[in-house]
């Protein structure tokens, strides 16, 4: 057969075949040679990424032929079950290729950072085989054409992110957030293939095209009735999907496990942050929306049962994070509530039925978070190498002892933003992408990336205010409010980490040495009249590596935005929305395209500079000192500031109420299991036994004195004998087995009669 | 010829026969000869059911013959954790290996 | 009596006699010897049955090989030489056990029972002319296990599992165990200068 492997039909194929050929190379061949893995490692992701870059090309190329209806694509047949056959496949559509703009890419300079990030670490190899691993789950979770494989690279990154979050294994913390992320994830994940399962039992299939491009098949999930959640199986269907995504993207109540995330190394919570694990949940409910939105005219007020969850959700997310964002010294940690807060946002859009801006932010979000994600990262780094200086020059400083295991309101000294102060001189290059990044993340009015498509959004929730649904109120509000936090908080903590004077030793030593960039930190210098220090080669060179990415995320954390601008939008509309044109064929129904209105615009840039300003009059205008205390924390009071802190304690209610329970039930279980229930009940029986008996023989010693003595006692021997079940010897569990076996066969065949 | 139920309830017997064995037997060694004779009955019984009811379709030949493997496999795996426990235990007396219990 | 049927009668009596005896000897070696009789009656079962190459697969790989095998595992654990109560003592269990078991089974599978309405397996397996076995059936066997539409699959993955099973045996019963080869493989993470990337983020 001829097969011309740069067809539409397998090229996508490929795409997600080297990432995942790279992680079995380095586990099975590499994994002594650090250099070769990583070089494997790279090699694997750069070939899935200019492939994948072919393939947007003729996407775009072929968009004019109306790619909704003929997409991309090829499956072959995997199993057939009965009457059906389940297929597998791949499928590439605008909104897959729109995922392969930014997966990829992501990924790649995720892996060029890690090469820098990760120099010395002795699981080096391994690192690189997991983020492999994690890339090739993101890109099968990408290229899917049916629920199941879709499913399969969910749960696969499911397993990454364990193993990720907790790769320093021997930092209890580590080991308990991995824990922690995979068991939350998985309540979710549970609900999510009951869902799939329902589905596939209602429509008999799971292949996307099937059933969301199908108006029959959209109508007949509508008529099937159950009993609860919406009374027809898509709302059913909807539901449970959308509890996945909750689990997945860390929405409230299941957002437990993100912020502890940051104990895995920065290029992992870049990974889960920007180019897979959070994005994953979104794009599946993007993917699905036609089933969310089934049976409900959301243009005209009527929410499905999904959309409504999706909203309430979304937008209680976004302003419950935004606000403990506020509240956190941990740099990593306020990332990390961002990305929830941001992740709220894109689900509150597609609640009010804004997919194509949730799409938009969702690429967004991805670039300027990978960027500040990494840029944190670099100021981890030289802090830590700040401290070894600090020691060196006799400053010693006194850091709190680390706590054992994960407790809520520790904070590294390292990534402690109190602690830095003045790191511009010190990593100007990351300062200033870092910059660029936040600014991006507040939606700084149109130059940024992130200001058109959380604009977009916000129009969307504007334009539904208008038409007078409550839940597009809701969602406005609560939209608005996070914003503004939004940028409030990303000047906070720009303004503390690099602004002003340092605060402490380690912030005054810091990045000097192990991580600079040699030319540009000598010029810099020479203009700010810093001294000069010494860099060896292997320093600079692992510098170079993770500071490139961060230039290239820049670039995109500001120019992603413009493919997504309003036609009516002056200058900037003469782009003419190609975004949109280019991804609307994606789905059965073409999204409206809404009138420009400049009330939410004007909206979006008041709370952005507002944001912006108040973190700026608060943080900027006069640098903190060393022994001032955080005007946030002033003003707020130290009963909230304690409990933003701790979270609003929901970690640990659930400690108390959930984990502590289960943990006990756990333990009591294997004690349990083998050793109270069989053991203990036939004591219990006995002793009862015996207690009856010791009453009987009391209270008819004249009467009947022994068959009350005898019962008892015939009881208590039987229990004592039969307690003996529990002997640990095999032969005598195969005769229980032997023994039911005959009992069950014995029933089934006079059942037969 | 001989009925087919003839074979079958011979098969049944040698199986009952290692089942015995299996339940029985102190030595992990014996118990594992009584495997193979279970093993050899349900041989039996895949082949007279080939020869009976579709000779004319080799995959009936084709099972007993991935019996065979399996069977093998799973004889050379045995005895080497039979050794294995033996070194560690220095017995080979399945009730005496019961650690696997509170 | 046809002369398949005497080659019957000798056949089973002697698998079950000597299965028999596998069970009950108290010498394990003797065990071991009536093993192998007891499949030399399995192998003239299946040359009644027409399968003369499965009959000498028997030969070959169960009396051949299996039951050396036992016998040289035998004499590695010498121990078990000297018998000392061969049954456990849950034995009389065990047999109550096994006859209920066979008679299950034979309740399904003659026709006895069902001319007694105790099942109604009305299949009764009593057919006793079938079709005659196709002359070429070793080598439509051959073909068809490298048949990539029938049993090629299968066939590579029970070799495969004749390697594991081998490279495992050899793993396990592998007499000491060597030194590690490279002793940095340990979970401690050695000081150095790049211990900072391992610190708290």
């Amino acid at each position: 057969m001829d097969i011309n492997w740069f067809s539409a039909d397998y090229l996508p194929w490929l795409i997600l075949f080297f990432p995942l050929l790279s992680f079995l190379i380095i586990v099975l061949f590499t994994t002594h040679n650090k250099t070769l893995s990583a070089g494997v490692a790279v090699t694997g992701i750069v070939l899935s990424w200019v492939l994948s870059m072919i393939e947007f090309v003729k996407v775009v190329w072929a968009s004019d032929v109306e790619l909704g209806h003929e997409v991309f694509g090829s499956s072959f047949k995997w199993l057939d079950v009965g009457v059906t056959t389940v297929r597998m496949g791949v499928l590439v559509d605008p909104l897959t290729a729109y995922m392969l703009l930014m997966v990829p890419l992501a990924c790649v300079l995720i892996f060029i950072y890690s090469m820098g990030y990760m120099r010395g670490d002795p699981y080096y190899s391994r690192f690189f085989a997991y983020l492999s691993l994690f890339a090739g789950a993101m890109l099968t979770l990408v290229l899917a054409d049916n629920l199941l494989l879709l499913f399969i690279g969910w749960e696969v990154m499911g397993f990454c992110s364990y193993s990720l979050i907790g790769f320093w294994f021997q930092k209890k913390s580590a080991y308990q957030a991995g824990v922690k992320a995979f068991m939350t994830t998985r309540v979710a994940d549970v609900l999510m293939l009951v869902g799939i399962g329902y589905l596939f039992a209602v429509a008999g299939t799971l292949n996307f095209r099937d059933i969301l491009y199908n108006e029959e098949a959209l109508h007949h999930l509508l008529e099937v009735s159950t009993p609860i959640i919406g009374g027809n199986a898509a709302a059913l269907v909807g539901v449970l999907l959308v509890i996945g995504t909750i689990g997945k993207s860390a929405q409230f109540p299941l957002h437990v496990w993100l912020p502890d995330a940051m104990e895995g190394p920065t290029p992992v919570s870049a990974m889960i942050h920007a180019a897979t694990m959070v994005s994953a949940g979104v794009y599946m409910v993007i993917r699905m929306f036609p089933l969310l939105s089934a049976g409900a005219d959301f243009h005209n007020g009527d929410f499905s049962t999904p959309m409504a969850l999706m909203a309430l959700v979304g937008g209680a997310t976004a302003l419950g994070a935004s606000i403990l964002a506020v509240g956190q010294n941990d740099i990593k940690r306020i990332l990390a509530y961002s990305t929830i807060s941001q992740l709220g946002f894109m689900v509150a859009a597609l609640g009010i039925g804004a997919w194509v801006a949730a799409a938009f932010h969702l690429i967004n979000h991805a670039f300027f978070k990978a960027l500040l994600f990494m840029a944190s990262g670099i100021v981890i780094h030289a802090m830590e190498h700040g401290e070894h200086h600090a020691h060196e020059h006799g400053d010693h400083e006194h850091l709190p002892e680390p706590p054992d295991g994960l407790q809520a309101d520790y904070v590294a000294p390292a990534n402690d933003i109190r602690r830095m102060g003045g790191l511009i001189d010190r990593i100007p290059v990351t300062a200033i992408t870092m910059a660029i990044g936040g600014l991006s993340l507040a939606g700084f009015p149109f130059l940024t990336a992130g200001f058109w498509s959380k604009d977009e959004i916000i129009a969307d929730a504007w334009h539904g205010t208008t038409e007078g649904f409550p839940l597009a109120l809701f969602v406005l509000i609560m939209l608005v409010l996070a914003a503004f936090l939004t940028a409030f908080y990303t000047a906070r903590m720009w303004f503390m980490a690099f602004w002003g004077a340092p605060r402490t030793a380690s912030a005054r030593f810091a990045g000097i040495g192990s991580f600079r960039n040699r030319w540009v930190h000598s010029r810099w210098a020479a203009a700010r009249r810093l001294e000069e220090e010494a860099v060896s080669p292997q320093d600079h060179r692992s510098f170079m590596l993770m500071e490139l990415p961060l230039i290239v995320l820049a670039f995109f954390a500001i120019f992603a935005g413009f493919i997504g601008v309003h036609p009516d939008f002056p200058l900037l509309g003469l782009l003419d929305n190609p975004l949109h044109h280019f991804i609307a064929p994606t789905l059965l129904e073409e999204p409206h395209t809404l009138p420009l209105d400049g009330l939410p615009v004007l909206l979006s840039i008041l709370i952005a500079l507002g944001g912006l300003t108040l973190g700026w009059w608060l943080y900027g205008q006069r640098p903190l000192k060393a022994e001032d205390a955080d005007p946030t924390e002033k003003a707020l009071g130290p009963g909230i500031w304690t409990a933003l802190q701790n979270r609003f304690y929901i970690d640990a209610l659930y400690r108390q109420y959930m984990v502590q329970p289960a943990e006990k039930f756990a333990a009591v279980m294997v004690q349990a299991v083998d050793k109270e229930t069989i053991d203990g009940i036939l004591d219990t029986i006995g002793e009862m036994a015996t207690g009856t008996g010791e009453l009987f023989k009391r209270f008819n010693t004249v009467v009947i004195d022994g068959v009350g003595d005898g019962i008892p006692r015939a009881i208590a021997r039987g229990a004592r004998e039969f307690r003996e079940i529990q002997s640990g010897r095999i032969q005598q569990y195969l005769l229980y087995v032997v023994i039911a076996l005959l009992v069950i066969s014995t029933l089934l065949l006079y059942q037969a009669r | 010829m001989v009925p087919l139920w003839m074979f079958l309830v011979v098969s049944a017997a040698l199986f009952s026969t290692g089942l015995y064995g299996v339940l029985a037997r102190r030595n992990a060694i014996a118990i594992l000869m009584s495997i193979e004779l279970m093993l050899n009955a349900a041989l039996i019984n895949i082949v007279a059911f080939w020869r009976y009811q579709a000779p004319e379709n080799v995959g009936g030949q084709v099972f007993a013959a991935f019996v065979f493997v399996v069977a093998a496999a799973e004889t050379a795996v045995g005895l080497a954790l039979i050794i294995l426990i033996y070194r560690r235990h220095q017995s080979v007396i399945a009730e005496d290996i019961n650690v696997l219990k509170w | 009596m046809t002369w398949e049927a005497l080659g019957f009668l000798i056949f089973s009596v002697i698998t079950l006699g000597s299965g028999a005896l596998v069970v009950t000897t108290r010498n394990l070696f003797h065990a071991a010897l009536y093993l192998m009789v007891s499949l030399f009656g399995v192998a003239g079962l299946f040359v009644l049955l027409t399968a003369p190459f499965l009959a000498g697969v028997e030969i070959m790989v169960y009396v051949g090989a299996i039951a050396i095998l036992i016998i040289f595992a035998i004499m590695l654990t010498p121990q078990v030489m000297q018998v000392v109560r061969p049954r456990s003592n849950q034995w009389i269990a065990a047999l109550v056990a096994a006859v209920l078991f066979f008679l299950v089974l034979v309740s399904v599978l003659t026709p006895v029972a069902s001319e007694l309405g105790v099942d109604n397996w009305s299949a009764g397996f009593t057919q006793d002319e079938p079709a005659d076995v196709p002359a070429d059936t070793l080598t439509t066997l051959g073909e068809s296990l490298v048949d990539k539409d029938l049993y090629v699959l299968p066939f590579e993955v029970a070799s495969v599992l004749l390697m594991a099973a081998l490279i495992g045996a050899a793993l396990m019963v592998r007499p000491d165990e060597p030194k590690p080869r490279r002793p940095e493989a340990g979970p401690v993470i050695e000081p150095g200068p790049e211990q900072a990337t391992t610190g708290g983020d």
